[in-house]
């Protein structure tokens, strides 16, 4: 899977591109030569079992962890090997984590606000005053996850499908170019999966994407290209009918 | 120098000791009648000054070593000669007159006029003479500590005409000891002769072997009036010297910093089990650390007060009894305030501290503000020589207890059913729970354990801090830093921890002062935990990040 | 801008504790100056001495909950920052004492004299001039809170390892200032302070100006406190107290958010310490004791960490309390503290102050109208 190394103009390159990239933690091989690439605009979802490394791809990708060898540029001509959480996020990298994390102790909308895309600096959130365009960008997430009922309300009194969304909306309001969402609709239940998966097909219109998901049907409701992780690498890329008539990956699931 | 010498000064000396307490009881000695020595004594006011000098020497050949203090008055002008009779004497004034002793055979001859006695003159040559003669007898003393003694007497004095009598005394000598000094005397004395050439190196390294500052001494002053030739020769050997000194010095100072290292551990270790193993943030780890000072205290107090004669077993019995009482008593604030707190340190880490005003409080209210007398039984106090280190003894066995201590938990933690449910307690609480471990017991036996262990810390610490109410705050910090230092769950790095920082803090003292060494560490530990936030042996991966 | 960030500080809530603080600052002074001793209003000296020692300790208190109760950093050094600016002022106080020390020597104070030192060090030069002091009472422990917050927060020290390295941090300065070498009178520290500005220090109507100048100068920090809690910055400070790396995936740096509020809340300390001195006239390293720090954190906890008025609330009522104790029963005040350590921590872990606010939010919650976002209705141009 050889790109081409030097493509004229960056917005030809892929989005996400990651080349050969492992890591290893006290000897434990988490990551081991993957190598994946995104289009701008493509929604993927990534399988895989337990430990196939799903979570430490995203955390690579994010700066929380630090490839051992490899290749990770985002947007073409960014190396994110070289940034940590706070550099890549402004890059237009947003993350929704596996178990949803909000800021509990705000209210719905300040959690929003927080996520609000704008400057990021210290002084600029002491002086900040919200502005007509922010205050609306608000509302409309609120509304696009049907959240404008508990506004006002803490995020810890949230249900736990609602904290997802609101970690959802978070993402929408940071406004990222590529989303990464880590297990949206663990522990939902089925209207609020069906929900969720209408809600990502929604920002998959003018975001990318990255779905990790257990759920099958959840993947099969988004209808997109899916890769499957095991021990650290692809084991096989293609249509979710494909992946999972492949032997590998059968083998993989059911098998030993 | 090589160590098994410096092990074989250690035992001369310590049997110079040994001898020295021997020759007290053999001090009263007298020339025994028919000894030719009585003659020669006579012959002594007699004839010109180099005659006499003769005599001196002849006396000096009796080996009579009764002759010693009697030499020793001449020289300083208080022997006399009885006229009448040529008695040679010892006065003493007595109104008018004086009363004279008879030297030869100590007999007291009686009140006589001070015109019946006249003074025997001396002079330099004289006073040279007797010297020579002194050291001669002294060397061939049938007492070995007696004839260190006059060795070492010899070396400031010791000369070209010192050679002579050396050799003799060397050729006559059969005790080891007794001859290292007296070579080391020799060669003092032909560094300060006109000796040849190959003598005068060997002298040289002979000083060089025997090391010290006091060597550097000699030397130097043999390198004001060395020939040319000989300069570089001695300058060489001053530079070994200074080496070996600094060489010990290092070692005196790795000392110093394994002892101050091994009080840290002490104090540390309980807390690498509470902090470390549990999480749990002991502010009154170090008044566990004083309950178990002040249970030496009163296991003393009742020893003095009924039964004294078990003082020396005072350590032994306090050791056992002051692990339990710590160790209740930290089973009793696990139970009544820290089970309530578990996943919340930084409120742990407050009512800890809290929970340590009052104990301070309850231990100023019985036993007093002030500071109590904890006593070293004998084995405890002392101290020897280890080639150029000096040793104290309490400072050995707290590092071989410590030591003992760290080696005990380890293997708690490693191999006894309770460490392991510890470990697994630790790591996962509700998995332990659910496989059948008693969390709650467990946890209140880790805490009883680590709190125990400090009140053992405490027992050592009695022996060589002040025991006070504020004991314990002496060391809390300096615990958590060598545990925070050392990397937190590791034993291992609390022991590495605590020596390193013992030894560094050591390494600075003679450089900056106690206490800005002591804060320079402190300054070094903050900026070490921006470097490495989980300490020297931090465990690695994604399980640390949450 | 400046100002609208302030007037957000200037909520319900200041203007309460600002009106307090105002009406006690004319009261106290006015009291003690012009009425006769025996009315019973009457506010005899030592008592205006102790209250504004009170306020000195409360402003601490406001400062420690600045960084605790909002970003969650548990300082056990911030009476470092307290002594620092305690000791800025001190070297001011020093210089005004001129010749009339003990050995009447105009350039050095009197410790150095007898230390046999013939010049001022340059870290003293300045102090002579009131407004270089103060600059150096917010300067000097500023500096220190940006070093070290700058290391600590950068390579993400957290909990109780701050915690810790904080109380290390005042240990080591504590054990520092005891040196004579360090030139700031070791174990004595500086005292016998004779004038400030010109006025004497033991002057009845300049101990009411100090009174009405710890008061007002609370409230001035009460309202900047409020102004940045209430800001998105304020909203961001909590975010990151609860969860620190959830707002960096969002892009923000929780290391600099942290620094801003430790440096600001180390120059209120520093100003509380400075105020300080002059009241009780000395000041020696035994501020900078790692116990005193932990006691702040104490009163703070008490009256409510997170509220701004409830650290005010505990530091007043804990240290009544001490005076009263060490009068009446002085081997009992470490008891009682000890028992209100564990007392809060265990009962009262949101402090006097929460269980107040959630006791009326339950009567309140249903008057409530749903949160107006008056900033949202009228919206203002941007800056």
């Amino acid at each position: 899977m050889n790109v081409q190394a030097s493509p004229d103009r960056a917005e030809d390159r892929p989005l996400l591109y990651l080349n050969g990239v492992s890591v290893s933690f006290d000897g434990f091989r988490a990551i081991n030569n993957l190598s994946l690439y995104l289009e701008r605009g493509e929604m993927r979802a990534i399988i895989g079992p337990n430990g196939a490394g799903k979570t430490t791809m995203m955390d690579i990708i994010t700066g929380k962890t630090r490839p051992d060898s490899g290749e990770v540029f985002f947007d073409g001509t960014i190396d994110l090997t070289q940034h940590d959480e706070p550099a890549i996020a402004t890059f237009g990298i947003g993350r929704k984590f596996q178990k949803p994390t909000v800021f509990e102790s705000h209210t719905v909308e300040d959690n929003l606000l927080m996520a609000l895309q704008g400057g990021r600096g210290v002084l600029g959130q002491l002086f900040y005053r919200l502005s007509r365009d922010d205050a609306a960008k608000i509302s409309e997430i609120l509304e696009t996850t049907r959240l404008s009922a508990r506004r006002n309300d803490l995020a810890a009194n949230l249900s736990h499908g609602q904290k997802q969304w609101l970690e959802i909306g978070m993402l929408l309001a940071q406004n990222p170019k590529l989303l990464l969402v880590d297990e949206p609709v663990a522990g939902m239940t089925d209207a609020e999966t069906e929900e969720t998966a209408r809600l990502l097909k929604e920002i998959a219109q003018d975001h990318s994407v990255i779905v990790v998901e257990h759920d099958m049907h959840f993947v099969r409701e988004l209808g997109v290209k899916v890769s499957c992780l095991h021990e650290g690498s692809v084991l096989s890329e293609g249509s979710l009918d494909h992946v999972s008539k492949d032997p590998r990956v059968i083998e993989v699931y059911l098998g030993r | 120098m090589t160590v098994d010498r410096a092990i074989a000064r250690c035992v001369a000396g310590f049997a110079f000791l040994l001898m020295s307490l021997i020759a007290a009881f053999a001090q009263e000695e007298t020339i025994p009648p028919g000894s030719p020595a009585i003659d020669l004594l006579r012959q002594l006011p007699e004839g010109s000054f180099r005659e006499r000098g003769e005599v001196i020497g002849a006396l000096a050949d009796t080996g009579e070593v009764a002759l010693v203090p009697i030499l020793r008055a001449l020289e300083a002008g208080s022997l006399f000669v009885v006229t009448e009779t040529g008695q040679i004497v010892t006065t003493q004034a007595d109104g008018d007159g004086v009363i004279a002793t008879d030297v030869a055979t100590g007999e007291e001859i009686g009140a006589l006029a001070s015109s019946a006695v006249e003074q025997i003159r001396v002079n330099n040559l004289i006073r040279r003479e007797v010297r020579t003669a002194v050291s001669q007898l002294t060397l061939m003393s049938p007492n070995p500590a007696r004839r260190i003694a006059a060795a070492r007497d010899m070396y400031a004095s010791a000369n070209a005409d010192s050679v002579e009598t050396l050799d003799a005394a060397l050729a006559a000598e059969d005790d080891d000891a007794v001859r290292a000094v007296m070579e080391e005397v020799r060669a003092v004395a032909i560094l300060r002769s006109d000796a040849s050439l190959e003598e005068f190196e060997a002298a040289v390294s002979t000083i060089v072997a025997r090391g010290g500052s006091q060597s550097i001494g000699i030397l130097q002053g043999a390198l004001s009036t060395a020939s040319e030739e000989l300069q570089p020769t001695i300058q060489a050997g001053i530079a070994a010297i200074e080496r070996n000194l600094a060489l010990w010095n290092v070692a005196q100072n790795i000392w110093y910093g394994l002892s101050l290292g091994s009080v840290l551990l002490l104090a540390a270790i309980g807390l690498a089990i509470t902090f470390g193993v549990m999480g749990v943030i002991n502010m009154a780890h170090g008044e566990m650390v004083m309950l178990g000072a002040y249970t030496t205290f009163v296991v003393q107090q009742v020893i003095r007060t009924s039964y004294p004669e078990l003082f020396d077993w005072s350590l032994a019995i306090a050791l056992p009894l002051a692990f339990v009482v710590t160790g209740i008593v930290g089973i009793a604030i696990e139970r009544g305030v820290i089970r309530f707190l578990y996943g919340r340190p930084l409120e742990t880490l407050l009512a800890t501290w809290g929970i340590s005003l009052i104990l301070q409080q309850s231990i100023r209210t019985i036993f007093g503000a002030s500071n109590r007398e904890v006593g070293n039984p004998s084995w405890m106090s002392g101290a020897f020589q280890f080639g150029g280190l000096s040793i104290t003894n309490n400072r050995l066995w707290i590092i071989v207890f410590s030591l003992v201590v760290f080696a005990v938990l380890l293997f708690v933690m490693k191999k006894t059913a309770l460490g392991l449910q510890m470990r697994a307690v630790t790591q996962n609480r509700r998995m332990a729970s659910s496989m059948g471990i008693r969390t709650p017991f467990v946890d209140a036996m880790t805490f009883g354990l680590g709190s125990g262990i400090a009140g053992l810390a405490g027992v050592a610490l009695s022996q060589i801090s002040n025991v006070s109410p504020n004991l314990g705050q002496t060391y809390i910090i300096d615990s958590f830093m060598v545990v925070v230092f050392g990397g937190v769950g590791n034993l291992w790095g609390t022991l590495v921890g605590a020596m390193t920082l013992g030894v560094f803090n050591k390494f600075l003292e003679p450089y900056t002062g106690a206490v800005l060494a002591k804060v320079l560490v402190l300054v070094a530990i903050i900026l070490f935990i921006q470097k490495r936030p989980r300490g020297l042996f931090a465990l690695k991966g994604r399980a640390v990040e949450a | 801008m400046i100002t609208h960030a302030l007037l957000r500080g200037l909520d319900g809530k200041a203007w309460l504790v600002v009106s307090i603080l105002v009406a006690v600052a004319i009261f106290v002074p006015a009291s003690n100056l012009l009425l006769s001793p025996g009315h019973p209003l009457y506010v005899p000296n030592y008592l205006v001495a102790l209250m504004g020692k009170y306020l000195c300790y409360a402003m601490l208190a406001l400062a420690l909950d600045l960084v605790w109760g909002y970003c969650g950093i548990l300082s056990l050094g911030h009476g470092a920052f307290f002594a620092l600016g305690g000791y800025a002022m001190g070297m001011y106080l020093m210089r005004q004492i001129g010749n009339r020390g003990v050995y009447g020597n105009a350039e050095l104070p009197d410790f150095m004299v007898f230390l046999n030192w013939t010049e001022l060090p340059w870290y003293w030069w300045g102090f002579d001039m009131f407004w270089f002091a103060m600059l150096m009472v917010m300067v000097v422990p500023g500096l220190l809170a940006f070093v070290f917050g700058w290391f600590a927060f950068r390579s993400r020290v957290t909990g109780v390892y701050l915690s810790i390295i904080t109380q290390a941090m005042t240990y080591a300065l504590l054990l520092a200032f005891f040196r004579n070498d360090m030139g700031f009178g070791g174990n004595n520290g500086l005292t016998d302070f004779r004038e400030i500005l010109g006025f004497s220090i033991r002057a009845p109507e300049t101990r009411a100006s100090l009174f009405a100048a710890t008061a007002i100068m609370l409230a001035i920090a009460f309202v900047v406190c409020s102004a940045i809690v209430n800001s998105k910055l304020g909203k961001l400070m909590i975010a990151v107290r609860d969860a620190e790396s959830r707002t960096r995936f969002l892009g923000y740096r929780p290391e600099y958010v942290k620094l801003f509020a430790f440096v600001v809340s180390a120059v209120i300390a520093g100003i509380a310490g400075a105020l300080y001195v002059p009241q009780v006239g000395i000041i020696n390293p035994g501020e900078f004791a790692p116990a005193n720090s932990i006691e702040v954190v104490v009163w703070t906890a008490l009256g409510g960490r997170g509220t701004l008025i409830g650290p005010i609330i505990g530091a007043i009522l804990v240290n009544v309390t001490k005076s009263y104790f060490t009068i009446a029963y002085p081997d009992l005040w470490l008891f009682a503290l000890g028992a209100l350590f564990v007392f809060v921590t265990i009962f009262l872990p949101k402090g006097i102050l929460g269980i107040a606010t959630g006791l009326m939010a339950r009567v309140d919650r249903r008057r409530l109208p749903p949160e107006p976002t008056a900033d949202a209705a009228k919206p203002t141009p941007a800056e």
